[in-house]
């Protein structure tokens, strides 16, 4: 053949890229576009930049920022256990068990969440007292008041946290069931109980496929949160909308928000990325002649991309 | 009966069925102490079934099986048979091993991880003492320089053999195989069943599931042909090999070789 050199010889590939006239086109509108975006809202005199920057870091903007990382890791940490548990009895074979996580899953993604907000912190009006005693009309050991126990937080914490657990529940559920039934059968064959099937082998592996979309969780709960502002939360927005009740400077204060709600959830999806990484262990990629002896992996069901988000609220505290 | 003469595995009258498919129609069998059984058969004919039986991966749907003088699943007592609890389920299988066609290591455990989880999570051996042990299982499969290796950084004949090793950390009885090999590409059968090989010169009591009638011919003490969820044809490997009685093995016979 012409042009072939000896074995062994270098053979460096320097080819000249063929010019796209179209992706400049694209690149230089695209630009332009953003400059213009930029100026127009740098120039506007609406926007007071000088408020904005003024109270980002005022005392009570950072206080409500502190309560929604509150909320966001409390509720998601409940949340995800309420998940396994869920996922768990739903994949048993105690029926009882399979349809008490079913009737939970069903109700609480059916009824929107910020129905189920404002019936939290109302839960006085039906049950005026929480007890620990004997059910069914048995004596009572210790009694409490609902009004003093349901603050506007712990209204909060109850609704996103139960909220999230019936979400989390099929994350949960479709990890475990990506897990291949084989892994299962031979933690078993070794003599391992179930619960150690579950703890040593399942859940391990089904973390890689629960750990992404329980992310997409956490930082769509970062903005979930402002829901609680529906019943004066003292999280983020109720408190940027508590200011904008006393100056007027609404777009202001929604914009301090805004930022605030950005950098939570960039750090987030940063951390996120850290988090799969470290779930990836022993799934290295694998070179050709190895993959030959390997079977084909078991098909993964598709996960829920379902969010616990609902539209926001244009509303006033109550 | 004396532990002397009993088998390691006794099959009885063994039924199973997924559904309306009689999977298992009637088998019996014994698998002394100390001899290896291989099981041949063409594809669907209940192999894999009856092994996943005998440690009780899949329940029986009637007959018996005994492993190492005890019932398999159930406890007799008073006249009556009771389903046994998880609990004791989970001890009758410690002392039977099990390797898979398609390897099934834990893919998140290296492979002396792998080696060392039995021993640690089940029978609650110290880490030190199970790493030892893990080292020692992976010298003898010839992976001694490999136990800090993923599963997905091994070839399969490797993963194979880990496998095995994974086994036999809990000082099983009794191991079965199903097509142990059967997933490997031609040049890494031999380094796993040479492992194999080895393990029956200790005298490791053996069932294996094999399309290797090489392997069958020189180690096999039995030689089981089953078709359609029935034995059709057992005896010495060579003589059954050299000599078939039954039509349909000598059909699949002529098929596998
Ligand atoms: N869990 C199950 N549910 C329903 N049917 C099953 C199940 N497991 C096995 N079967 C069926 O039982 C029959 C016997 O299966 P088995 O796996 O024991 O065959 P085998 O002899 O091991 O075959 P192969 O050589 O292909 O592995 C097959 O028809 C199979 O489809
Ligand atoms: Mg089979």
């Amino acid at each position: 053949m012409t042009g072939e050199k000896a074995a062994g010889a270098e053979l460096p590939i320097e080819a000249v890229r063929p010019v796209r006239p179209g992706r400049w086109l694209g690149a230089a509108v695209a630009l332009l576009f953003l400059v213009w975006l930029a100026y127009t809202v740098i120039v506007n005199e609406n926007l007071h930049w000088d408020v904005i920057v003024a109270y980002l870091t005022d005392g009570r903007i950072l206080g409500g920022l502190w309560v929604t990382i509150q909320l966001t890791v409390l509720s998601m940490a409940i949340g995800l256990a309420l998940g396994v548990l869920a996922a768990v009895m739903q994949l048993s074979d105690n029926p009882v068990l399979r349809g008490t996580s079913a009737l939970y899953t069903w109700f609480f993604r059916g009824t929107p969440l910020l129905v189920q907000l404002i019936f939290w912190f109302n839960i006085g009006l039906v049950f005026p007292t929480f007890a620990i005693g004997v059910p069914f009309g048995g004596p009572k050991l210790i009694e409490w008041q609902a009004n003093a126990v349901i603050t506007p937080f712990t209204a909060a914490l109850l609704g996103l946290a139960i909220n999230e657990g019936a979400y989390m529940a099929e994350i949960v559920r479709a990890g475990i069931r990506s897990v291949d039934p084989g892994q299962r059968e031979a933690a078993e064959s070794l003599g391992m109980s179930h619960r150690q099937v579950l703890r040593r082998v399942v859940l391990p592996q089904a973390m890689r496929v629960i750990i992404p979309p329980t992310g997409n969780q956490f930082i769509s709960m970062l903005k979930t949160t402002s829901m609680v502002s529906v019943i004066a939360g003292a999280e983020l927005l109720t408190v940027a909308q508590r200011i904008y009740l006393g100056n007027f400077e609404v777009i202001a204060m929604l914009v301090v928000a805004s930022i605030w709600y950005v950098v939570l959830t960039t750090i987030a999806s940063v951390g996120q990325h850290f988090v799969e990484k470290r779930f990836e262990r022993g799934h290295v990629r694998l070179s050709s002649r190895v993959r030959r002896n390997l079977s084909p992996l078991p098909s993964k069901e598709p996960l829920p991309v379902e969010s616990s988000k609902e539209p926001p609220l244009p509303k006033e505290p109550s | 009966m004396n532990a002397q003469d009993q088998p390691m595995v006794r099959i009885r009258s063994v039924r199973k069925r997924f559904g309306s498919l009689e999977v298992l129609k009637g088998i019996d069998l014994d698998v002394p102490a100390g001899e290896v059984v291989c099981v041949v058969g063409p594809s669907g004919s209940g192999k894999s079934t009856l092994l996943r039986c005998v440690n009780r991966l899949e329940s029986i749907d009637s007959g018996r099986i005994w492993v190492n003088g005890e019932l398999m699943g159930y406890a007799e007592r008073d006249g009556r048979l009771h389903t046994l609890r998880p609990h004791e389920l989970s001890r009758q299988r410690r002392g039977i091993g099990m390797v898979f066609q398609r390897f099934h290591l834990f893919p998140h455990r290296t492979a002396i991880e792998n080696v060392m989880e039995g021993p640690v999570t089940v029978l609650r051996t110290s880490t030190a003492q199970a790493r030892r042990q893990a080292q020692e299982l992976l010298d003898r499969v010839g992976l001694a320089d490999r136990g800090h290796h993923y599963p997905a950084q091994l070839s399969g004949g490797q993963q194979q053999r880990v496998a095995i090793a994974r086994s036999l950390a809990m000082r099983p009885s009794l191991m079965l195989f199903d097509e142990p090999t059967s997933a490997l590409d031609p040049e890494l059968v031999q380094e796993v069943l040479a492992v194999m090989r080895d393990l029956a010169a200790t005298g490791m009591t053996m069932m294996v599931v094999t399309h290797e009638m090489n392997f069958a011919r020189e180690v096999g003490d039995q030689l089981v042909f089953m078709d359609d969820g029935v034995i059709v044809e057992r005896g010495d490997p060579r003589e059954v090999l050299a000599a078939p009685r039954h039509e349909r093995l000598r059909a699949f016979l002529g098929q596998v070789q």
